[in-house]
């Protein structure tokens, strides 16, 4: 490693020995873990997506037959249109966390109350949350006692768990209960971080709360949003909890991960459940480019006043512009 | 003048904001609060009331005690706890070191190593377990309470952008006077640096300990002797047994609510605040 002839043990109490001795110990257990438990899997993971396998046994090659199969057999298919009910609440949950971080925004009585109740659901285990809502659910319990207490006949309330037409969006709807007073927390996070005497200000020039809300909450907090938004595609599809525990992914409510969990654990298709897992993942980063694109082209990443669609407007005008000159000198 | 114009309007405002956020609350806590009656409700009674009525008393436990027997539930929260502690002690100082690695030193490979992380986060933790359950395999790690813990922390990519955007903001002045003054770089680190990460570890310390504490999916895969389940994997008894006996379900369940709801209570403004803060990773 060292080329002088300088003792080692000096060349290790200079500036510079100090610094790589500090740079290899500081970062040798966390690039260890990152190798052994994300990268080495990962690449296995590409490896086994082209062979017919089990845990234990001979391995086939069979080239991209999985991949094929993922968009061919219709439990892997279906699973991905379940993922459009998450999506579906996703976009529910990330309105209702807007809705109701701009009501607290303002002053509000009894502020830690309703903070408390809304982000508690949040620290409830995925499990937890299960046995609630499949209490909540069964029939004749939680949820139809409550309707039935508001009069609704009995025999017009549906089988929330059991019914293919309503029972995805009732167990989407779990999401929503448990997520939106996090996100609702975040919101307001980035709402507080506007200087209050902005509001004032306003209100003082006679600004009404819509324009409070349009003008000065809504720019402070659209990147958190946008974020959100994009971060929820990647969420809802790989929701996992509420169908593995309160239906088992039974009356075609299995998500993409109880799916492809099923076909890893129980029936051991390792090389399908991989191939599955490489093309979420294919998802999640043409949805992560998206969103990068996105903010670049929407934003400017945040440096400029004007975003780089306005920039390309005036670029543009001003070729038209120069063109036209041009044009009008030649002839 | 204007602000007599405007009350009446504000006066509707108002009404509308609490009936809305009272009906917020009220949904954000129904579904908890009917387990709460179920829970202290004795078979019979549960077997003949509604769901919405109250029990006859408030003290009968019966039904936590035998939650609590059946899933094995001190083990789960020994268990638990263990893991919480040496999870979230190790992955602060991973983060923290490899973060200030990361950001005070150029060396060759510094972007790469931030760019590796940074797609690994992209990566479903799910996902590559079935590759990972085979790795866990052949090093012997399954059944073992410190592979569990090491998965964790190898996972670990949160607390290591926490750490990494908050170095951002210590001055690098703060180092360079430090080593002027004759101090080592490990001692600019641990003497110097770390105490001022404060924030960045309790934000992690919240979004790390939320998530272990609520891990299941590979606590079952890698602790399958009952000897090692923690709560999420204990709670997670009951599909079994007892089927539709939801007075225990019930109990096990708020069991499991009860310490981390105390913890909330307590730690109400570090947890907000470190959400809030954990947010502007983007």
């Amino acid at each position: 490693m060292q080329k002088t002839r300088k003792p080692f043990m000096q060349w290790l109490k200079s500036r510079k020995g100090q610094k790589c001795i500090l740079i290899f110990t500081f970062m040798f257990v966390p690039l260890l873990l990152l190798f052994v438990f994300t990268y080495l899997p990962f690449f296995k993971m590409i490896e086994f997506s082209f062979y017919k396998m089990k845990y234990i046994g001979p391995k086939t090659f069979v080239g991209l037959d999985n991949y094929i199969d993922v968009f061919r057999r219709s439990e892997c298919f279906k699973s991905l249109q379940v993922s459009i009910y998450y999506m579906g609440g996703a976009v529910v949950q990330l309105a209702l966390a807007l809705f109701f971080a701009t009501l607290m925004v303002f002053k509000t009585k009894g502020a830690a109350f309703f903070k408390g109740a809304m982000f508690f659901p949040y620290l409830i285990c995925g499990i937890a949350v299960g046995f609630i809502f499949k209490f909540f659910y069964a029939r004749g319990f939680v949820l139809d006692s409550i309707l039935q207490a508001f009069g609704m006949n009995p025999e017009n309330i549906p089988m929330w768990l059991q019914d293919r037409s309503i029972n995805n969006i009732s167990l989407a709807a779990t999401s929503v209960w448990r997520y939106t007073g996090q996100n609702m927390i975040l919101f307001l996070g980035a709402m507080m971080s506007v200087d209050s005497e902005l509001y004032e200000a306003a209100s003082l020039d006679g600004a009404n709360k819509w324009h409070q809300f349009r003008y000065i909450i809504l720019p402070s907090i659209k990147s958190i949003v946008v974020l959100n938004l994009i971060l929820s595609i990647s969420g809802s599809l790989s929701a996992f909890e509420p169908p593995y525990v309160i239906t088992n992914g039974t009356m075609g409510t299995g998500t993409y991960f109880v799916i492809m969990n099923r076909l890893a654990h129980e029936s051991q298709k390792v090389g399908l459940a991989c191939a599955m897992a490489i093309v979420l993942l294919g998802i999640i980063v043409l949805c992560t480019v998206a969103q990068k694109l996105f903010f670049k082209y929407a934003f400017d990443d945040g440096t400029s006043d004007e975003s780089r669609a306005a920039v390309r407007k005036r670029k543009k005008a001003e070729k038209a512009a120069r063109k036209a000159m041009r044009g009008g000198s030649a002839s | 003048m204007t602000n007599s114009k405007i009350k009446p309007l504000s006066v509707v405002f108002l009404v509308f904001k609490y009936v809305m956020l009272a009906g917020a609350a009220l949904i954000a806590l129904i579904p908890v609060c009917v387990c709460v009656l179920t829970a202290f409700k004795t078979t019979e009674e549960y077997n003949t009331t509604s769901v919405l009525e109250l029990p006859k008393s408030f003290l009968n436990f019966e039904n936590f005690k035998v939650a609590f027997q059946q899933a094995n539930m001190l083990k789960g929260f020994l268990n638990t706890a263990i893991v919480l502690v040496v999870v979230l002690t190790v992955s602060v100082f991973i983060g923290a070191m490899l973060a200030y690695v990361l950001n005070r030193f150029k060396f060759k490979g510094n972007a790469v190593i931030q760019n590796l992380f940074m797609f690994a986060a992209l990566i479903p933790g799910i996902a590559t377990q079935v590759t990972v359950y085979q790795i866990m395999f052949s090093l012997g790690l399954i059944n073992r309470l410190y592979g569990y813990m090491i998965v964790l922390m190898g996972t670990d990519i949160i607390s290591i952008y926490i750490f990494l955007q908050f170095f951002e903001n210590l001055p690098v002045s703060l180092d360079e006077s430090a080593i002027v003054d004759g101090c080592t770089y490990f001692g600019v680190f641990f003497k110097i640096l770390f105490p001022l990460l404060k924030p960045a570890i309790v934000t992690s310390l919240v979004l790390k300990g939320v998530g272990v504490y609520n891990e299941y999916y590979m606590s079952n895969l890698y602790l399958q002797s009952s000897e090692l389940k923690t709560i999420s994997t204990a709670l997670y008894k009951f599909t079994g047994p007892y089927g539709n006996q939801y007075n225990y379900i019930c109990a096990g369940v708020l069991i499991t609510i009860i310490p981390i709801l105390i913890l909330f209570l307590i730690f109400q403004k570090q947890v907000y605040g470190g959400m809030a803060a954990g947010a502007v990773k983007g």
